[in-house]
């Protein structure tokens, strides 16, 4: 007998997806593949355009009050914790906000109570007397449980700022809920599902079966908490979402109930367009919905992203040039059958960029390949020149690895929706690693307290000659990579273990699979100062000035050598072989959770930073001077032009820094071709002849 | 076979179709007053690079441009008809799209054996006139322009597709009469596929500063877009007068 539908999923194509949670086999068994123009899309409704200057008369309010309009002080932001909040309910189609009202930041101490109320106080605010006792007295926190467990080298290391950007005061974020779950089974059968998975951790109560026995029952507690939020605008989630603006505002309740539980340094969407575009397409095929009213759902929804926000400290939004949010949304590539999973909706979620403005929230990513519809490629690219507001990701090299339901956390961390998650894990500074290299662990600046310079790594014999030899030096960065690798790696996992117990991610962590594929992140910066460093002291002469208490602080390069970022081996295979030395480094320590290790090159903003903390380097770098961001070569290093540039980073092998590899292009769009005023191609004299002879 | 090579560019996106790999040869006879290359003029100097050197340096980067090949320009390529010619012969060998870049100051007629064989290997010719009035083209350049117009109907006569460009430059080139002149005899080149009417601009001076040389378009300021699309206009209404009066001839 076939099985019975529930009438929410009329019209839908069944499945595996109907007796597993499984989205991605019913996307692939439902969504409709689009290979056309743009030429269907349409402008903002009225409504759109009077909420959207609503919006940005809030964010202008925001800037003239010094960052924020307003603050929670009071309420400790959880899944359920505040009343409904609007912008202007009428002409709202997709509700809800962190807080009882718009831009309000919420007070979210369970990462660290300091970090929430050095936030406040920056702003003017001041955290409940009340609440900072209860998290300071008896409710302990993310942040006051790494610190409990942190060694004095690990201290160090963070103080000296050759391991940089911890999450150990803040949440770490970069974990990815499947958002689309709630609007596709409803949250009654996702809650029904975690306590079976529950009820199948038996047996002897091991250390693992407990944690995740308590895990599971936070999960499901998160679920009950997100109805509750969800009923408080009136709707009522506990079953599947019956059309598309259903649907997508159930996604988004899953999303808004994730940035209630967490303030993490990434909180991503995941890859809804597709799966949404699904609901779209069948209301329509039934007739009540027209393209009008789909675009207006999809703007409303971005328009809610743009507005997510969170209460932060100016150091914070100085190590991220900003205070960004990474609402990443990955949108296109293409199937492991090879259809494309562009649909009308990605085009809708791009045309935001159009009908609401630009804005770096959310991170729209597109998800190239080469095999992309040339139309939705055209697209893309018109956009990128009139907006500069999205980022590519290489589809085909990521579809390899994780299949074709992944998405992005952050910028450039790939993981499947549902299925795994990561760790995330900061920066090591392998070019400060080198100067300590040079300087048997000491780190190269002078410490402000003690007036001397700090002794950080290990007492490794330093270099002593005037001179710098290439193998001396290699022989000492090994050993001292080494030493910063196995910290790096223990430092994390004091941090991911106090994440867990003191701020967990019930809430995104219920919209995974029991058991997930974690990843355990790590990531470099400095990599091209490494590398010119590297070549400057094999090709040409470095010599070593050293500063009165003995410690080499500058040098002088004689000679010319070659540098990374011009397609040139010499120095191209020193970065891939400092990279593949260091991620095996990393992955012979043990990690948290039997996480899998991985390493990214992608410090994107905080590369200005990291270059303050540094000093002067052997390819001829100034102390202060910013390191180059991700894999990017250094700055006018790169003097054949942009392929060679990119021939160079490409090189870099991408299963050895699996959690990303980015290179920030930016380009005058005349630099990219001919403008069609000034140049006419296509001539042909013989049918311009013929045409004048009438 | 070496080459004195100025430069190379990875990611050539105006010279010529596609992305190119472009190689900036050494050396130039011309002295055009709006030159940004002036670096490029000396003869005998730059970095010596095989044939072979250039085309590994290509074959590196052949993921980026497949869409387009190689352009050599410069300074003035056919400074170094041999190497030149050695150096689009292989890349044809290797199935690279040639495209040259000149001025066509060096064609001589008594040289057309030279310029058959490179041309074997050439699959675009991109003319640059800087001025279509000789004496005009003495005061921009130095020299006659009779060579370079002789140049032009040589790729004409062997049926040679070309690309022509031109400068436009206010009160030196931008000016109704020149462009007309000048589209009246494009008019008469049927190997034409393109026209690329470039505005001048002045971020040619740092150069001449850092080579301590006086800047001789002191004071010029740099022609609009809108300026250059009008001229591109005159020139095709140049280019079609002479067709109109081809027509009428043929009629009589």
């Amino acid at each position: 007998m076939a099985k019975v539908m529930p009438s929410e999923w009329e019209g839908f194509n069944g499945g595996a997806w109907t007796s597993n949670i499984d989205v991605r086999d019913f996307i692939q068994k439902n969504y409709t593949p689009y290979e056309g123009d743009e030429s269907f899309l349409v402008g903002p409704t009225e409504a759109t355009t009077k909420l959207w200057d609503q919006v940005m008369d809030l964010f202008r309010q925001e800037r003239e009050n010094g960052g924020v309009i307003d603050m929670d002080t009071k309420i400790v932001s959880t899944v359920d914790s505040h009343e409904a909040g609007y912008l202007n309910k009428e002409l709202e189609t997709i509700v809800g906000f962190q807080t009882d009202k718009p831009l309000k930041r919420s007070l979210q101490p369970f990462g660290g109570i300091r970090m929430a109320e050095g936030a406040c106080k920056s702003y003017g605010y001041e955290v409940d007397p009340e609440i900072s006792f209860i998290f300071n007295k008896y409710r302990k926190t993310h942040n006051a449980g790494v610190f409990d467990v942190y060694t004095p080298e690990m201290m160090s290391a963070r103080h000296n700022a050759i391991i940089t950007g911890l999450p150990d005061a803040y949440g770490r974020g970069r974990i990815i809920g499947d958002y689309r779950r709630v609007a596709l089974y409803g949250v009654d059968r996702l809650i029904e599902d975690k306590l079976y998975q529950k009820s199948t951790v038996c047996g002897t109560m091991t250390d693992d079966k407990i944690r995740l026995r308590e895990e599971l029952a936070e999960q499901i507690k998160a679920l009950k908490a997100l109805k509750t939020m969800a009923s408080k605008y009136g709707y009522d989630i506990s079953k599947p979402a019956t059309n598309a603006q259903e649907a997508i505002q159930w996604t988004y309740f899953a999303y808004l109930g994730a940035v209630k539980d967490q303030n993490g340094a990434a909180m991503s969407l995941g890859r809804t367009s597709t799966f949404l575009d699904i609901y779209i397409q069948r209301d329509m095929d039934k007739g009540i919905l027209t393209e009008e009213q789909a675009q207006e759902y999809i703007d409303h929804f971005i328009m809610k992203l743009r507005m997510v926000k969170f209460a932060r400290t100016p150091e914070y939004n100085a190590l991220f040039s900003g205070d960004p949010q990474w609402v990443t949304e990955s949108i296109g590539g293409i199937g492991i059958d090879g259809r494309t999973l562009v649909t009308k909706n990605s085009f809708r979620y791009l045309h935001t960029l159009e009908n609401l403005g630009t804005a770096p929230e959310p991170n729209l990513t597109v998800l190239w390949s080469k095999k992309l519809p040339e139309a939705f490629k055209r697209y893309c690219a018109k956009l990128s020149i009139n907006t500069s507001s999205f980022q590519y990701e290489n589809d085909d090299l990521m579809r390899v690895t994780h299949g074709d339901d992944y998405a992005i956390a952050c910028c450039v961390s790939s993981m499947r929706v549902g299925k795994e998650m990561q760790f995330f894990g900061a920066r090591a500074n392998l070019a400060k690693c080198l100067l300590y290299a040079i300087n048997g662990g000491v780190d190269e600046r002078i410490d402000a307290k003690s007036g001397k310079h700090n002794q950080v790594g290990p007492k490794y014999r330093p270099v002593t000659g005037d001179y710098l030899e290439f193998d001396d030096v290699m022989d000492k960065y090994i050993d001292m990579m080494e030493w910063l690798a196995k910290l790096y790696v223990d430092t994390l996992n004091c941090i991911h273990y106090m994440h867990d117990k003191y701020c967990y991610e019930a809430l995104q962590m219920a919209l995974h699979d029991r058991d997930v594929k974690r990843y355990f992140a790590t990531g470099i910066a400095g990599l091209s100062v490494v590398a010119d460093s590297l070549s400057a002291i094999k090709y040409a002469k470095v010599k070593c000035i050293r500063d009165e208490f003995g410690v080499v602080t500058d040098f002088e390069i004689e000679g010319d050598f070659p540098k990374y970022g011009n397609n040139d081996d010499r120095v191209d295979e020193i970065a891939v072989d400092i990279l593949n030395k260091f991620m095996d480094m990393v992955r012979s320590n043990h990690c948290y959770r039997n996480g899998v290790p991985t390493t990214s090159i992608l410090t994107i903003t905080s590369n200005v930073v990291y270059g303050k903390k540094t000093g002067n380097t052997p390819d001829g770098r100034k102390m202060g001077q910013p390191l180059a961001p991700g894999a990017n070569p250094m700055h006018g290093r790169d003097t054949h032009g942009a392929a060679a540039s990119m021939a160079s980073v490409a090189k870099l092998p991408w299963s050895n820094a699996q959690d990303g590899i980015s290179n920030t292009f930016t380009v005058i769009p005349d630099a990219l071709g001919k403008d069609s005023g000034v140049f006419a191609g296509d001539i042909d004299i013989e049918s311009i002849r013929e045409a004048m002879k009438d | 076979m070496e080459g004195y090579i100025h430069s190379t560019e990875s990611f050539g996106t105006v010279d010529g179709p596609g992305i190119r790999f472009v190689v900036f040869f050494q050396g130039c006879p011309m002295r055009c007053q709006y030159c940004h290359n002036p670096d490029t003029w000396k003869v005998g100097i730059g970095e010596k690079r095989t044939v072979e050197s250039l085309l590994d340096e290509y074959e590196g980067l052949k993921e980026f441009l497949k869409s387009g090949g190689i352009t050599a320009t410069g300074g003035e390529p056919l400074m170094q008809m041999e190497f030149v010619t050695e150096l689009f012969r292989e890349a044809k060998n290797r199935g690279i799209h040639t495209c040259l870049d000149s001025s066509g100051i060096m064609f001589r007629e008594e040289k057309r054996a030279e310029y058959d064989e490179l041309m074997k290997y050439t699959d675009l010719v991109m003319l640059d006139i800087k001025h279509i009035d000789d004496e005009e083209h003495r005061k921009l350049t130095g020299h006659s322009n009779k060579n370079i117009l002789a140049f032009a109907d040589y790729l004409r006569d062997i049926g040679k597709e070309i690309w022509i460009r031109h400068v436009v430059v206010p009160g030196i080139t931008l000016n109704e009469e020149y462009l007309r002149r000048l589209g009246y005899f494009i008019g008469g080149l049927d190997n034409l596929k393109a026209l690329d009417i470039l505005p001048y601009h002045t971020m040619g001076i740092v150069k001449y500063e850092q080579l301590n040389m006086k800047y001789p378009l002191e004071g010029i300021e740099p022609a609009t877009k809108e300026q250059a699309v009008w001229a591109k206009n005159i020139v095709f209404e140049g280019l079609k007068e002479r067709l109109r009066d081809e027509n009428k001839k043929n009629k009589d």
